[in-house]
């Protein structure tokens, strides 16, 4: 019983980990999509997503069967539970992307213009709190996770800067607003993504310590 | 926390000079389901038989240390043993009716204890029967032999026989183990109801009925107390390493 658990969970592993690296790509091209206009990219990005939907749910019945079948308890039980919560966040991370995508498809539809500074500076750090919350799940690493939830603040303040440069171009060139808007909400998007890296490093502290660090403050481990 | 009923002091019990339960310190509190689980040998049904002194019948058997129950040690000279196992009564594995009928068999031991007011016997006859979840099956045929029982209403006539001699401690050792999941569920239902009255030990290979049928539990590994705590605690997040490898099945 214990041996045929222990394959589940193995299974389990690795389908969560194939989820991730679909989703990380996902917002990759989505991003690069942006940067370089391009609609194909975004195309694909858009047609990728049912993939990643259908394997969410195939992994949450997974879930659901071994806890059905073998009620699971301590660090298995814990495992379970963080998966089911871990496979929600990337399918939502997996929607942002197409969401950003989306935004692309609209942008090479009108002229060219300038994005916000601070877009390039948020797209940095989101994806390297993306990679971070990854790696920690991937390598089980607390020290990890605790550096990626120090990490969100910093992208809230850049959205909020977003807003900001926002209003001041719609102001200067009213005729760009969609194109303003589209680029708005790109960073709002990115935010997001920003948002569940969070979550999912904090999973990952549960996960390993058994703890609930959610709504506690973000102080560096040690 | 009220105070406990039964505190284990730096207790140790070998059978031949070879110890079985290792300087155990643990307490027992009213009102409460306390279980025991652990891999073969880890002592646990050693400790049961300690806390009525079943093992004093094994003439390898040596103790340490104390069991106070209300303050007094249970291996003090001047206790009086068949008192003692009225007061922590035990319920073992396989229930072994007597081969009377139903009534007889809750009655044996209040008549053994001096009791003989008819009235009186079937009042706490009654008693233990609603307490263990038995009398609607059986309250029209308690003078049917006993034997014509289920496994699981046997089961629950043993408790009901144990109960009838109100004790303040019930001890279990693998009550559900040879029976279905509707009597199993039935008895750990009985205990819900039980621990109103009683303090109630029960030792279970099962770690999900532990998780199921108890407010704190222990880990014992090779005679030692490895982990107690709440139950939905150790069943979440248990503090040592070993008692996390047993509940994932790694070891035992």
């Amino acid at each position: 019983m214990a041996r045929h658990l222990q394959q589940e969970i193995e299974k389990l592993k690795g389908k969560l980990l194939a989820l991730v690296a679909n989703a990380k790509d996902a917002v990759e091209k989505a991003v690069k999509s942006v940067d370089e206009r391009d609609a194909c990219l975004a195309q694909a990005v858009v047609e990728g997503d049912e993939e990643i939907d259908r394997a969410e749910v195939d992994l949450e019945e997974d879930c659901l069967k071994i806890l059905a079948l073998y009620q699971p308890v301590a660090t298995d039980l814990r495992l379970i539970v963080s998966v089911m919560k871990i496979n929600n966040d990337i399918e939502r991370i997996g929607d942002l992307a197409v969401n950003i995508a989306e935004r692309t498809l609209f942008l090479c539809t009108e002229p060219p213009i300038e994005a916000p500074s601070d877009l390039a500076d948020m797209r940095t750090k989101a994806l390297a709190m993306l990679t971070g919350s990854l790696d920690s799940l991937v390598r089980q690493d607390t020290k990890r996770a605790r550096e990626v939830r120090t990490g969100d603040d910093e992208v809230d303040d850049l959205n909020r800067q977003i807003f900001r440069e926002f209003s001041a171009a719609v102001r200067k060139n009213p005729e760009n607003v969609e194109c303003l808007l589209s680029y708005l909400s790109v960073g709002r998007h990115l935010e997001r993504i920003a948002d569940y890296a969070t979550n999912i490093a904090e999973d990952v502290i549960y996960l390993m310590e058994g703890e609930i660090v959610r709504h506690k403050p973000t102080l560096p481990e040690g | 926390m009220p105070a406990p009923r039964i505190q284990v002091q730096g207790f140790t019990a070998c059978f031949d000079g070879k110890p079985a339960v290792k300087n155990l310190d643990l307490e027992i509190f009213p009102h409460e389901r306390l279980a025991i689980i652990g891999p073969a040998s880890s002592g646990k049904t050693t400790f049961l038989r300690s806390l009525n002194r079943l093992n004093d019948l094994d003439p390898g058997f040596t103790h340490s240390g104390e069991i106070l129950r209300d303050g007094k040690n249970i291996y003090d000279a001047d206790v009086d043993v068949a008192e003692l196992r009225r007061k922590i009564g035990m319920v073992y594995a396989v229930p072994v009716p007597l081969p009377w009928s139903i009534y007889d068999n809750l009655v044996y031991g209040l008549r053994l204890a001096g009791v003989r007011d008819r009235a009186t016997l079937n009042e706490r006859v009654e008693t233990a029967l609603r307490y263990a979840v038995l009398w609607d099956e059986v309250k029209d045929r308690l003078h049917e032999p006993a034997n014509v029982l289920s496994g699981g209403q046997q089961q629950r006539l043993c408790i009901a026989r144990v109960l009838v001699l109100e004790p303040d401690v019930l001890i279990l050792d693998e009550p559900c183990s040879g029976l279905d999941p509707i009597s199993t569920g039935k008895i750990e239902d009985a205990l819900v109801t039980l621990k109103e009255r009683h303090s109630i030990v029960l030792v279970t290979n099962n770690t999900k009925q532990a998780a199921r049928a108890s407010d704190r539990t222990a880990f014992f590994l090779l005679g030692d107390l490895i982990e107690v705590g709440p139950t939905a605690q150790l069943f979440t997040k248990p503090t040592h390493k070993r008692t996390n490898d047993y509940l994932v099945g790694q070891f035992g």
